[in-house]
């Protein structure tokens, strides 16, 4: 059984349709991306996913379970995860303490124990943090650990965002532009990362611009232009399809 | 690990600081008065410590806290000389009571941002004011009511340097409190929401539910302190829930550096002791007041305790 299901899942801003009668579904265990030119509604795909928007119409299976319209708390302890492409970092606080927010769902967060500092509490909060160390170890941000978020650079936070959505140990992790604004060598720092992170088992969908990247690390591509389906299928389908290839140059094949 | 220790350290080097000023402070009391300004900086620094983890670590504002304190005052007021509840207990109740109270209130009112926020506090403060003002059966109206003084296990507080080092050790265990709080998952939570509100959502922080929680703890803490300044003043009045006294709270945790458990201590008794030593300018006591205020502001934007720490920072070469 496929780990995500979108069926006729529609969105609509005032008449404007940014999603129309989407269906598709990703497997367990595999990178999936979603591309499409500038406004084709990867984002609000995302956000409809995330329950950050509502369906208009059409349903979302999460493993089984229907989650249109779950807020986004709630979806995480279904076990989805994302990152933003305009970043969501808590700039008042450290980089491990961003990690360990991600952690939440995970740890001991009773408020009479928080209150009283209980020894049971701390000694929990210790090992989360240790693992949230690692976390940041493995995205390659190890020396920042300490460093307040608002020091870090651009490049950093896209990495830390990843460490954070990690720490909720979902089973679908969603990432949200992770190359935007960075550089080549940034963006094949976060290649190695996704792949490692699919390699652990995550499933990951990607909406990315950077075709390098979409083309070299994914197992299956969906191509979307106004808000509806394309082209689907592995990257050799996907770049050879003449309307996927119309879409990006503007030209009428 | 260093991080862990140095945290430790800021902690309870922090703690036995204001411990060891608290203990030496009273060398410099010449008289009784002395005192009696001391115990209302303690007590404001309590309520601002409370106040502090909703305004500076939530990020949502309260303009309504002076009457969760007037509801501690009265509910003390009432229970102990009506009903002749022994006044703890009559302090506990009062403090369950307001916190139950702020705790319906609050999930409506949290949803509100910013300026409509404000509003709505505000609005609470008002309608609080207004029943304690007309509700004279119970509160004794505009005029007020006198309370009995505090007695704890049949000791009775009389002296005021009795009530300062009561306000001391509660002063430290408040801090003490809202320390593990801040550094605990549930302190995390309520700062990734206030820091992001979105990103703490999709990791699973129900962030309303941690506002809520603030709001509670915040107004319990004002009831307590409500409880112990009817006790030590002996008389109350409608007064005590103004307007005025939610702004000035707000103030004292802005002016010593939002989301700083230290810096409210200190901007609450900045702004109590302040006003005292200013009387000698008798006409020009406001304006130089408010001189100092708007020159903080303008000058430390991040509040005294946090900009100072920066400054230090920066002098010492930037380590850190």
């Amino acid at each position: 059984m496929s780990l995500l299901a979108v069926d006729g899942l529609s969105k609509e801003f005032g008449g404007v349709h940014a999603v129309q009668d989407l269906s598709f579904t990703v497997e367990a265990g595999t990178i999936h991306s979603i591309i499409g030119p500038n406004g084709a509604g990867k984002t609000t795909l995302f956000n409809l996913i995330t329950g950050i928007y509502t369906p208009s119409a059409g349903r979302i299976v999460l493993d089984g379970t229907d989650i249109a319209g779950k807020s986004p708390s709630q979806l995480a302890r279904l076990g989805m995860s994302r990152t933003f492409q305009n970043l969501q970092i808590f700039f008042n606080m450290s980089a491990v303490e961003n990690v360990m927010v991600g952690a939440h769902l995970h740890v001991d967060r009773r408020f009479w124990p928080s209150l009283l500092r209980l020894p049971s509490m701390v000694r929990g909060d210790r090992a989360c943090r240790d693992e949230c160390l690692r976390l940041l170890d493995f995205v390659g941000l190890g020396h920042y650990a300490e460093a307040e978020a608002a020091a870090m650079p651009y490049g950093g936070l896209k990495r830390l965002e990843i460490a954070r959505a990690l720490a909720a140990k979902p089973k679908l992790l969603l990432l949200d532009e992770p190359a935007a604004g960075l550089n080549a060598t940034e963006s094949r720092e976060i290649d190695a990362v996704i792949k490692k992170v699919a390699g652990q088992g995550v499933t990951v969908v990607l909406v990315e611009h950077d075709m390098k990247m979409v083309m070299g690390i994914s197992d299956h591509i969906l191509a979307l232009d106004y808000g509806r389906k394309l082209a689907e299928g592995t990257p050799a389908q996907v770049r050879a399809n003449a309307d996927v290839i119309a879409a990006y140059l503007g030209a009428h094949a | 690990m260093s991080k862990t220790n140095s945290l430790w350290t800021a902690r309870m080097g922090g703690m036995a600081l204001l411990a060891a000023v608290l203990a030496l402070a009273p060398l410099g009391f010449a008289n009784a008065y002395y005192y009696d300004v001391a115990v209302g900086a303690l007590f404001n620094a309590i309520i601002c410590v409370g106040l502090n983890l909703l305004i500076g670590y939530g990020g949502q504002i309260s303009l309504g806290h002076g009457a969760f304190f007037a509801l501690g005052a009265y509910g003390s007021a009432i229970a102990t000389s009506r009903w002749g509840v022994p006044s703890v207990a009559a302090m506990a109740a009062s403090a369950v009571l307001v916190g139950l109270m702020a705790f319906v209130m609050a999930r409506p009112i949290l949803r509100l941002k910013g300026h409509y926020l404000a509003m709505a506090t505000l609005g609470i403060g008002m309608i609080i004011y207004i029943v304690l003002k007309t509700e004279a059966q119970w509160t004794g109206g505009p005029d007020g009511m006198g309370v009995d003084p505090l007695s704890v296990a049949g000791l009775t507080l009389a002296t005021d340097r009795q009530w300062y080092w009561l306000s001391a050790v509660l002063l430290l265990l408040a801090v003490w409190l809202s320390l593990n709080l801040v550094q605990s998952p549930v302190g995390r939570a309520l700062r990734a929401g206030h820091g992001a509100e979105i990103g703490a959502q999709v990791v699973g922080v129900d962030t309303s539910h941690y506002k809520v929680l603030m709001f509670v703890v915040s107004a319990v803490f004002a009831s307590v302190v409500g409880s112990l300044f009817a006790h030590k003043n002996g008389f109350i009045t409608p007064d005590i829930a103004g307007f005025h006294r939610s702004i000035e709270l707000v103030t004292m945790v802005v002016l010593g550096g939002m989301a700083s458990i230290f810096g409210a201590v200190i901007g609450a008794f900045i702004l109590t002791v302040l006003p005292q030593m200013l009387t000698a300018f008798d006409d020009y006591e406001a304006m130089i007041f408010g001189a100092i205020m708007m020159g903080t502001m303008i000058f430390l934007p991040k509040g005294l305790l946090p900009s100072l720490i920066l400054l230090i920072r920066k002098r010492m070469g930037g380590r850190s």
